[in-house]
Parts: C-alpha cells; structure tokens; sequence
C-alpha cells in the first residue's frame, strides 16, 4: 500500500463525493484519485488536482462537480456476480415470493428493486433469470426498477450498449445470444428484454424514486463504502421499500449486523435477508 | 488440482493465459497448433482446454472435430479467439464447445468462464 499525505485538494474531492454520495475514500485509496480523474481532467486540459478543484469551485453550474463524482464511484459489476445468488433467487426466492403473493390475493406481478445497479447488468441477469423460467411462472410479470447515483452508469444502461469484455463477463455464451446481438464491436441487450427494467438515477441517501413495496431488493456492494450512519439510514430506505416478508441481498462481506433490526439474516437462505414485520 | 492446456501460436497469449490460470490455481500445459494438442489430450488428459482459432498446422475447430472423434469422455473446451463474429461463434457452438472467450479477455473473464463450466 502507497502512503500518501491528503493535500487540500484531495480533502476537497472527497469531501464532494461523500457529501454528494455518502461514500468515503479513505486514506489507503487516495492514490486512486489522480488516475480515475485522468480523463476528466484530461479533457479539460487540466493538469493538477488543485486546478481541478479550484475549477470545481468555480464552476456554478455544478457540471463539472458530477463528471468528478462519477469519476470516483466504482461501478464494478459483471452479470450473475456471484452466481449462487442469482441461482437462489431462481430456485427459491422468486417462487416463494409467488407463492406469498398468491396467499395475499394480489395480482401476478413481482417487484424488484436493485439499488446501486451500476451499468446494468445486475437487473439484465434478473431479467434473464425470469425470462428463462418463464415455464415455471407462465402468467406472472416482473417489473424491475434499477436506480443509480452515476450519470454515466445509467446513461449506459439505458443505452443497452456492454462492450465485449463486459459482455462475456459471468455470462455464459449461450445466453449472451439469445439475450443479446452484436453492436458494432459491442453488444447490446435485444429487444426481448429490452424494456424490461426502468432505470432511473437516484441517490440512495436522498432517494425520490421507489415508490411502493418490493418483494426483493438487491444492494449489493453499495455499502461498502458508507459510514455506519449511512448504513443505518439506508437500511431505513429499504425497509420502507420493502413488502411484508420481502428479502434483501446484500453484497459478499455485507452485514446488516448492529445496522439494523429490520431485516434478520435468513436461516434458510443463506445470504438472504428477510423483512422483520414492524411489531 | 485443475489441469488446463493452453493452445495458442501466440506465445504472448500462451504466457497471458498461464499467468491468470496458474494465479487460480491451476496447472498450465501448452500447445502450439491443433495436431500438438491432440497429442497432449492423449497423454496428459487435461480438464479444459482453451482453444485459439487460427492456427498453424491446425486450426482449433478441426482439433474440436477430432477430439469429439476419438474421445469419449473429452475435456472442456473454451474457444479462446479474435474471431468474434456471431457466425464463428454459432459454429463453436455447434460442433459442441463449451464456452467461448472473446480476445481480448481478462482475468475476470476467464475466472468467470472456467466457472461457468464447472472447472472452477
Ligand atoms: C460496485 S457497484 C455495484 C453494482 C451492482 N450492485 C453489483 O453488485 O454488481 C456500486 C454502485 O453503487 C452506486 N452508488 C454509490 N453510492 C450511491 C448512492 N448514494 N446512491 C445510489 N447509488 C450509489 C455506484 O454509482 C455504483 O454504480
């Protein structure tokens, strides 16, 4: 590990992104700082942190304040991260949730929620997972909304576009075909699945969009980087989102360990939270 | 231990592959066009083999063509190729490979690839 001393500047910039994000670089991943705002201060021939912050302070539009807040979240995903995961839901979550669903008399429709979604492929993998199943769940419809701080993480996945190398990426070939069609060197979700998740920027820490119940939420390695403070607010978010005896998947190494009381780890399930009805 | 052989004429994607595979614990053999690794498969009956397309003496779809003729029991085969057209990888496919790897790859890619076949 590089030891590195905080300039001012970079106080500056973190200070931004955990105050626009709530997450937290700490000391031992400043280093990173300078190379993930190559490109942005690259294109503004920029040549030091201390113009780019002074450019940050002067710039009122507040423009240049996202570009440098984008920069620095990590969007790391691929599809089916961890697949045990996504082979839990398949064979587990989704039919009880049908199952609970038909006990209350509601329609056939699943919710999901997939908070900090990244470029997409989290929601795609569910989307394919359903779809994949159909068999198992003929009338049933599944609406996904995937929300996102990051601009540019949305603006892609909205887009449909994964380059190649994010493309075979957890995915298998065989389903990257049937999902997906070559986009130049790219590839781009098909039109079978296209449409079937809404995403949406949101901040988590200042969240506008969920509206209603969930019977899933996924965030995943989103928290990573939270203060426990944050952690517990955004536990909050989700428990509000959450329907009755609806599940959370956290990230690997994700805890909701003295965070919160709303979601207890589920013997059954492991990995799985399950909403604690409010007493 | 996972025993995977590496065929590739590129001694440059021959080391790139040796050094993510052995970094997952898995051993490394090499070859250099289809024939030598038909000859490896005999003797040393690896898990996987990750199978360039172009290569001299012969290419990895005739290598999958005879490996699928004599063997049995065969190994996993990963396409591991430029050739990234729709065409070429339908016709993998097809003549009953396993997975198929896009160039140029990663790590991750090939972690993820290895346990979609279920040599990881
Ligand atoms: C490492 S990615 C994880 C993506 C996906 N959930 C997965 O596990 O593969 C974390 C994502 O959380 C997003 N994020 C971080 N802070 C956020 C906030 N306050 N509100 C919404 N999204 C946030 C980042 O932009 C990033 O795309």
């Amino acid at each position: 590990m590089r030891e590195i001393v905080a300039t001012s500047a970079m106080r500056m910039l973190t200070e931004l992104l955990e105050q626009k994000t709530g997450q937290v670089l700490s000391e031992s991943r400043l280093w990173r700082l300078e190379t993930a705002l190559g490109p942005v201060m690259r294109a503004r021939a920029i040549h030091s942190l201390e113009a780019l912050g002074e450019a940050v302070q002067a710039d009122a539009s507040g423009g240049l304040a996202t570009h440098v807040v984008d920069a620095l979240l990590n969007n790391e995903t691929s599809f089916f991260r961890d697949a045990h995961i996504f082979a839990m839901i398949g064979n587990a979550l989704i039919p009880e949730a049908i199952a609970r669903t038909q006990a209350q008399g509601r329609e056939p429709t699943l919710r999901i929620w997939c908070a900090g979604c990244s470029t997409g492929q989290e929601a795609w993998s569910l989307a394919m997972l359903f779809e994949n199943g159909r068999a198992r769940w003929p009338d049933w419809r599944l609406e996904i909304l995937a929300t996102d701080i990051s601009h540019s993480a949305i603006a892609r996945a909205q887009s449909g576009i994964v380059p190649q190398i994010e493309a075979q990426r957890g995915l298998p070939v065989s389903e990257m075909l049937r999902w997906m069609e070559p986009e130049g060197d790219d590839w781009r979700i098909g039109p079978a699945l296209r449409g079937k998740v809404d995403f949406r920027r949101d901040n988590l820490i200042d969240p506008k969009v969920p509206s209603g119940y969930y019977d899933l939420i996924l965030c995943r390695n989103v928290l990573l980087y939270f203060t426990p403070e944050r952690k517990r607010d955004l536990f909050s978010v989700l428990a509000r989102h959450s329907a009755p005896g609806g599940w959370l998947l956290l990230g690997a190494g994700e805890t909701t360990i003295d965070l919160t009381t709303d979601f207890a780890a589920c013997p059954d399930h492991r990995g799985a939270y399950r909403r604690v009805d409010p007493a | 231990m996972k025993n995977c052989l590496v065929v590739d004429d590129s001694k440059v994607i021959r080391k790139v592959a040796r050094h993510i595979l052995e970094s997952l614990d898995i051993t490394v053999s090499e070859a250099c066009d289809g024939r030598e690794a038909l000859s490896q498969c005999q003797s040393s009956d690896p898990d996987v083999v990750l199978l360039d397309w172009n290569m001299p003496v012969m290419s990895g779809m005739e290598f999958l063509q005879q490996l699928n003729a004599t063997r049995s029991s065969r190994p996993k085969v990963i396409f591991c190729t430029t050739e990234n057209g729709l065409g070429h990888i339908k016709a993998a496919l097809d003549a009953g490979a396993d997975e198929y790897v896009m160039k140029p790859f990663d790590r991750d890619t090939l972690e993820s690839k290895l346990q979609i076949v279920g040599v990881l």
